[in-house]
């Protein structure tokens, strides 16, 4: 029986998640959420951004193979950021981070039509060099970017006007899967305060950062977006659907019955090993 | 000639440049600026050939009549017809450029990574084995993570999420910060042996 | 169920990539090769109005000359087209490798090296604390190859093993979440955005 189970087709098991990820979105449990350390420290951190002052930059440092996690937390980030009035620069250090970037705030501008390009936020081009634009940045975000997405002067965009340097910069949050040149060149270089958006697979390498405050708070996972939005809504209210959130009853059930696959695997191996030294 | 004089211009630079941090004054902050500009220029040039490298390969599959050519055409007609819609419809809000993007683009990229949730699954099934005491350890770490990052963790103990927070924030963070210091070791070992052309291999084989 | 044509074609596509699941199959390289070529065209594009407008065409419509400098040693990149020719390729590379080494290595010994060894040394000796000098530690004695590891060192790096394995033990659960997050994002697309049957 165990070499049977051992022997499964794994398109059973396929089968098997997909209908463990289905299932919580058509019956909803509504789990609690608990709010970790991290997350309330940069949602702290941006609420603390008095509002129409310095500006948050919004780094997409990141491609579509991450949007499920960090699209959520971009949405929250901006929503939080319209909501209390902070001017935001959205930006991509990576070439798809550009498009994403448009992307989400195109989705949050539909709950927010007042907002405007080039008064409340602006959009900036892709340029080349990654960790160079992060140092350039440092002495003059006009002359790094000459001109906003659209190909509109910076030097002409009214809330570009008072925004030079980090000197004017509450807050970078980059949003990431990889590597970030913020931490070494930003943090390092001109003592910019650094908060981050990554995936799951990369939060445990960001604790180091955590501890020393060179980073000042961080979003991990998907688990990390639904608790953003948690205090989003408890606090200023969320517009429109959850995502993160709603995902997490399934991340739930998946995690479960991955847990099950590990301990049944491993009693199937152990049983069959057993029997097979015993002959 | 051809690579000594390669290796001196990373030499001097990467010397100027060190000792350029060290001194705040304006000339040096002029030259630092035009210095990064300078990069972001010729930087341009690189990712053009990256681009054009990408695009060879293909076009070399489909004149060499390679196995699997047809589907080398499909990159080259998508290729063309992307970049000519970007570049004469614009990139505007609301561009077929854009909603190409969003629509094709990403869900095809964000489905590709997806399937690797699928293989996860079988993974835990048939790979993940405690034949050691250190992969029981490891397996253990993996399970009380995996609950207590979770909602469902919080109802079995309430105080899950808190020992998950404290896993992380202590024995997993110094490990990582083992890992990362020994990272930063290497690499500054490895900056100074490409400034001293000790490492050549950027170079390329070729004399 | 949506009309958009947009998610139709976006729904068509995933379920392309999907049904390689089941087995390799011609929709799913299709799919595959498309994904690759879309990418390529969105860089030109993007490259075309992002950069080589504002960082060239636009600077030197308005006689910014000294561009001329860095512009030639750029376009000595494609020097890599003409065989005899390729090494002058060595010269931007060497420029961009020199500047990039030189301005980032003092910043990441400060960032990764003096930082960290800074948040390790306690300044209270909490439970905590001390497990994290230990973690430290031993894990940088395991991976200290100079030395057999024998005797004390020996000990320590066992040590620093079970480190590890906790280590690596949280980063695979976190693996496990963000890949099953990435099902969820897909799952989302075509439940809610296509088939409309959540909310």
């Amino acid at each position: 029986m165990w070499n049977k189970i051992l022997g499964l087709d794994r398109r059973w098991i396929f089968l098997l998640t997909a209908v463990c990820i289905i299932l919580p979105f058509i019956l909803p449990m509504g789990l609690p959420m608990q709010v970790s350390p991290p997350v309330q420290n940069l949602y702290d951190k941006i609420d603390a951004i008095p509002p129409n002052g310095p500006a948050l930059v919004l780094d997409f440092n990141c491609d579509a193979s991450t949007l499920p996690e960090l699209g959520p937390m971009a949405i929250a980030i901006l929503q939080q950021c319209f909501k209390k009035n902070i001017k935001v620069i959205l930006m991509g250090l990576s070439m798809p981070g550009v498009g994403i970037a448009q992307a989400m705030l195109e989705e949050v501008k539909v709950k927010f039509p007042d907002k405007q390009n080039g008064i409340d936020y602006v959009l900036m081009p892709y340029v080349v060099g990654f960790g160079i634009v992060v140092l350039r940045m440092g002495e003059d975000i006009h002359k790094t970017f000459e001109t906003d997405y659209y190909g509109t002067p910076l030097d002409s965009l009214p809330m570009m006007q008072g925004i030079h340097n980090y000197d004017q910069i509450a807050l970078v949050v980059c949003l990431t899967g990889s590597v970030t040149p913020w931490i070494a060149f930003a943090n390092t270089r001109y003592g910019q305060e650094i908060g981050l958006g990554v995936t799951a697979v990369m939060a445990p390498e960001a604790y180091p950062y955590l501890q020393t405050n060179q980073v000042v708070g961080m979003i991990g996972g998907l688990k990390g977006a639904a608790e953003y939005e948690t205090l989003l809504n408890k606090n200023l209210g969320f517009e429109g659907r959850k995502t993160a959130c709603i995902g997490m009853d399934s991340q739930s059930i998946v995690h479960i019955v991955m847990i099950l696959f590990i301990i049944l695997g491993n009693i199937a191996y152990f049983a069959t090993k057993k029997r097979v030294s015993n002959t | 000639m051809r690579r000594a004089v390669p290796l001196r211009i990373c030499l001097i630079m990467g010397i100027v440049m060190i000792i350029q941090f060290f001194i705040p004054h304006r000339y040096s902050q002029d030259f630092y600026t035009k210095v990064l500009d300078w990069n972001i220029i010729i930087g341009i040039f690189a990712l053009v050939l990256g681009i054009q490298s990408l695009f060879h390969s293909e076009w070399t599959k489909v004149r060499r009549r390679r196995s699997g050519w047809g589907f080398s055409v499909v990159t080259i007609v998508a290729v063309i017809v992307v970049a000519a819609i970007g570049i004469w419809g614009g990139i505007g809000e609301g561009s077929v450029f854009i909603k190409i993007y969003r629509n094709l683009t990403m869900s095809m990229q964000a489905t590709m990574f997806a399937l690797l949730g699928f293989y996860m699954a079988s993974a835990a099934f048939r790979a993940f084995r405690a034949r050691t005491k250190e992969a029981t350890v490891l397996l253990i770490a993996a399970i009380i993570v995996m609950f207590g990052r979770v909602p469902v963790g919080d109802l079995v103990w309430h105080k899950l999420p808190d020992f998950v927070e404290w896993i992380l924030m202590y024995p997993s963070m110094a490990v990582q910060r083992g890992i990362l210091l020994g990272v930063a070791l290497g690499s500054a070992a490895t900056s100074l042996k490409i400034l001293l052309g000790i490492e050549r291999g950027w170079l390329g084989g070729s004399k | 169920m949506t009309h958009d044509i947009w998610i139709w074609a976006g729904v068509v596509l995933t379920l392309f990539i999907f049904s390689s699941l089941y087995k390799d199959n011609p929709f799913y390289r299709f799919a595959e090769r498309l994904f690759i070529g879309a990418t390529l065209g969105y860089a030109i594009a993007l490259t075309w109005h992002n950069v080589i407008i504002p960082k060239i065409v636009l600077p030197l419509q308005h006689h910014e000359y000294i561009l001329i400098i860095p512009l030639c040693f750029g376009l000595l990149y494609f020097s890599r087209f003409f065989p005899k020719q390729a090494w002058l390729s060595r010269w931007p590379m060497a420029f961009a490798i020199g500047t990039g080494t030189g301005i980032s290595l003092p910043l990441v010994i400060q960032a990764s090296l003096f930082k960290q060894l800074q948040g390790t040394m306690i300044t209270s000796f909490t439970f905590s604390n001390i497990v994290l000098l230990v973690g430290v530690i031993t894990t940088l004695t395991y991976f200290f190859f100079s030395t057999e590891h024998k005797g004390a060192v020996g000990k320590i790096a066992r040590i620093g093993i079970w480190f590890i394995m906790v280590s690596f033990g949280a980063a695979f659960g976190y693996t496990v979440m963000a890949r099953v997050s990435l099902l969820i994002g897909r799952f989302q697309f075509l439940l809610h955005d296509w088939l409309g049957l959540i909310k």
